[in-house]
């Protein structure tokens, strides 16, 4: 068949390796990771549960009920029980949840645009700048960060705000990471060469020819950063210098139940459940997009 | 294809290059390739620029571009002056960064060999051709699509409405090169550089690509400057050639003086090496080589760089001083010690 033909019929499409063509594939290969469609339901269920479940239940989260203190679960009204101040536990949980996945999602958003900017700044100019910035990012990430949390909580006024602004400030370096090395790859390939051929400004190629190229890891990154968040919001709200009670966190769920571990172990086990559920989830579903946009597997 | 047979009218001179040096730092020692380039592109006019591997050839665009790496890793010296709209010169050397980028694209354009890799895979075609306008015209987006449309109908690509929202990887390779050739004239460019356009491409796309190219530049009366190391497309598509070698300009003719007879003994053995298809099995080996490799550019050797591989080499006045950039007449500029003796040995 000669060539012109083909240029003709508009030509076969060449496989490449990028988010866009690969669409579809990469649709495909992310169904078949059955433990990321199982993180992704469950994600889906709690961020239901918890938006829409306080307006069901008919406990509030804060109300005191001395007469019905210690109720296991599925005993009584209370499907999952009540605390040591007869609070439905149920409620509690939601209340909570919200708590832990809006920290989850705001840290993640903050942390992943800082981190983009940092990364992309760095990984396009290179040289000096690049590497002041990311000895910059080096350096942090030589901090202990539960400590480093720790030490700023105790510092600051714990709120849903700060302890958001805490988490992201100890999580944006590995999508600063990802994005320099990204950036700094995609720069030398022809089309950024090209770009700046016909005049493309600084700030144009970096965020509109460059970026949109590099958006695959960046939402690896940043799944998984929705997983650490939650995390850390239960490692300082359980070392009481998160969320304060009454307000629930599931990290502060858990610190309270210590005490009753022996008589009430549902008070712990509940909290230290959902936990284990998102963060699992969220890695899940961070793997199988990995998975899936890794242009690598391809073959 | 008719190849030049009546060529465009051509004009005054819009980019004139002097003395034109590049010098890179490596942890080895410095490189500097090219040595001291002068050339001038006129309206119309289609100046190859030929060479090997190294020769500097790709490193001389860049450095009119202006997009060699960024002191102190690299250093351009000489005049690069291109002719503005008022009928003034201004020298690209010294303008600033944000008013370099203002030129790109709008006053010179350059195009590559790898039309598969120069477009952006996550933006349609329309929308790339489209950026080039936005950013040198003040237009909204509706005029840039539209201008868009016409270029593409002007590179010759077929349904070219359908084409603008086409992603790249739905375009042949010989489809991509026409948008990128889109891309380039976008702002109308006194100045195309075309590096290497052809070399990805298959051979009937190629010559595609080349009558293309004639045909804008009779239309728009650009400068192009054509680095190729293919003499076949050079004889198709040049007025003039400038052969390089080891980054300094050794013959620098009209395409058919150069062809027919080369003065310099390493163009003639360029052209030697060419394959000949008429000439194979009539006794003659089919392809003949120049012996020897392009020299380390660290290591230069004395003299005319290209001595230690030249079959006319004397030793005592090949090997002293770096020999003059002489006019054998006709503006035909060559760089030989001996090309006098050469030449009456030849008649």
């Amino acid at each position: 068949m000669p060539v012109d033909r083909i240029d003709e019929l508009g030509g076969r499409p060449e496989p490449e390796q990028t988010l866009h063509v690969n669409r579809n594939r990469a649709l495909r290969r992310f169904l078949r990771h059955r433990l990321a469609i199982l993180g992704t339901v469950t994600i889906a269920v709690l961020v239901i549960a918890c938006a829409i479940g306080p307006y069901i239940t008919p406990f509030d989260h804060l109300f005191i009920d001395i007469r019905s203190r210690f109720q296991p679960p599925v005993s009584g009204a209370h499907v999952f029980g009540t605390d040591e101040m007869g609070r439905d536990l149920l409620s509690r949980l939601m209340m909570a949840g919200r708590v832990s996945l809006t920290i989850g999602f705001a840290a993640m958003m903050l942390s992943t645009i800082f981190g983009t900017l940092v990364g992309a700044v760095a990984g396009y100019y290179g040289r000096k700048t690049g590497a002041v910035l990311m000895r910059f990012v080096d350096a942090v990430l030589c901090f202990p960060n539960i400590f480093l949390l720790l030490t700023l909580a105790a510092f600051i006024q714990p709120s849903l705000m700060t302890i958001t602004i805490i988490i992201a400030a100890t999580s944006w370096m590995e999508v600063a990471r990802v994005v320099e090395g990204q950036l700094r790859s995609l720069r030398e390939r022809d089309f950024a060469v090209a770009a700046e051929m016909i005049g493309a400004p600084n700030s144009h190629i970096m965020f509109k020819e460059l970026l949109p190229n590099a958006v695959a890891p960046i939402v690896v990154a940043a799944t998984l950063t929705v997983a650490r968040a939650i995390l850390m919001e239960s490692y300082i709200s359980f070392l009481g210098y998160g969320i304060q009670p009454p307000e629930p966190s599931w990290g502060n769920m858990l610190n309270n139940a210590q005490q009753y571990l022996n008589s009430a172990p549902w008070l712990a086990i509940f909290p230290g459940l959902m936990i284990t559920l998102a963060v699992t989830s969220f890695n899940f579903l961070g793997d199988g997009l990995r998975d899936a946009l890794d242009p690598r597997l391809e073959v | 294809m008719a190849g030049s047979a009546q060529p465009a009218a051509i004009g005054e001179t819009v980019l004139k290059v002097a003395d034109l040096c590049v010098t890179f730092r490596t942890p080895a020692g410095p490189i500097e390739v090219p040595r001291g380039v002068s050339f001038t592109v006129r309206r119309g006019e289609t100046l190859a620029l030929v060479g090997e591997s190294g020769s500097g050839k790709s490193v001389t665009s860049l450095a009119v571009m202006r997009l060699t790496p960024k002191p102190p890793r690299c250093h351009v010296r000489g005049q690069v002056l291109l002719r503005d709209d008022a009928g003034g010169t201004r020298d690209l050397l010294s303008l600033s960064d944000e008013q370099m980028r203002r030129v790109r694209g709008n006053d010179i354009s350059m195009i590559f060999q790898e039309p598969m890799t120069s477009l952006n895979p996550v933006h349609t075609v329309g929308a790339q051709i489209a950026e080039a306008i936005h950013f040198h015209r003040n237009v909204g987006p509706r005029a840039a699509r539209e201008r868009a449309l016409a270029l593409l109908e002007l590179v010759g690509i077929s349904e070219p409405r359908k084409r603008l929202d086409s992603y790249p990887h739905h375009l042949s390779g010989g489809m991509r090169q026409r948008v990128m050739i889109a891309m380039a004239l976008a702002c109308d460019p006194k100045v195309l550089i075309a590096d290497e356009p052809t070399t990805a491409l298959d051979v009937t796309v190629q010559a595609q690509i080349l009558a293309l190219l004639k045909e804008l530049q009779q239309r728009t009366g650009m400068g192009i400057i054509f680095i190729t190391h293919n003499l076949g497309v050079v004889a198709e598509i040049a007025d003039r050639v400038m052969v390089m070698y080891a980054g300094r300009i050794v013959e620098q003719a009209d395409v058919g003086p150069l062809f027919a007879r080369p003065m310099m003994p390493y163009t003639a053995g360029l052209l030697r090496s060419v394959p000949r298809v008429d000439l194979a099995g009539a006794g003659r080996p089919v392809l003949e080589t120049i012996g020897g490799n392009v020299p380390d550019p660290l290591r230069m050797p004395p003299g005319c760089a290209f001595h230690p591989r030249c079959r006319h080499h004397r030793p005592g006045r090949c090997d002293t001083a770096v020999p003059a950039l002489e006019d054998a007449g006709g503006d035909h500029l060559l760089r030989c010690a001996r090309w006098r003796e050469i030449a009456e040995a030849a008649s």
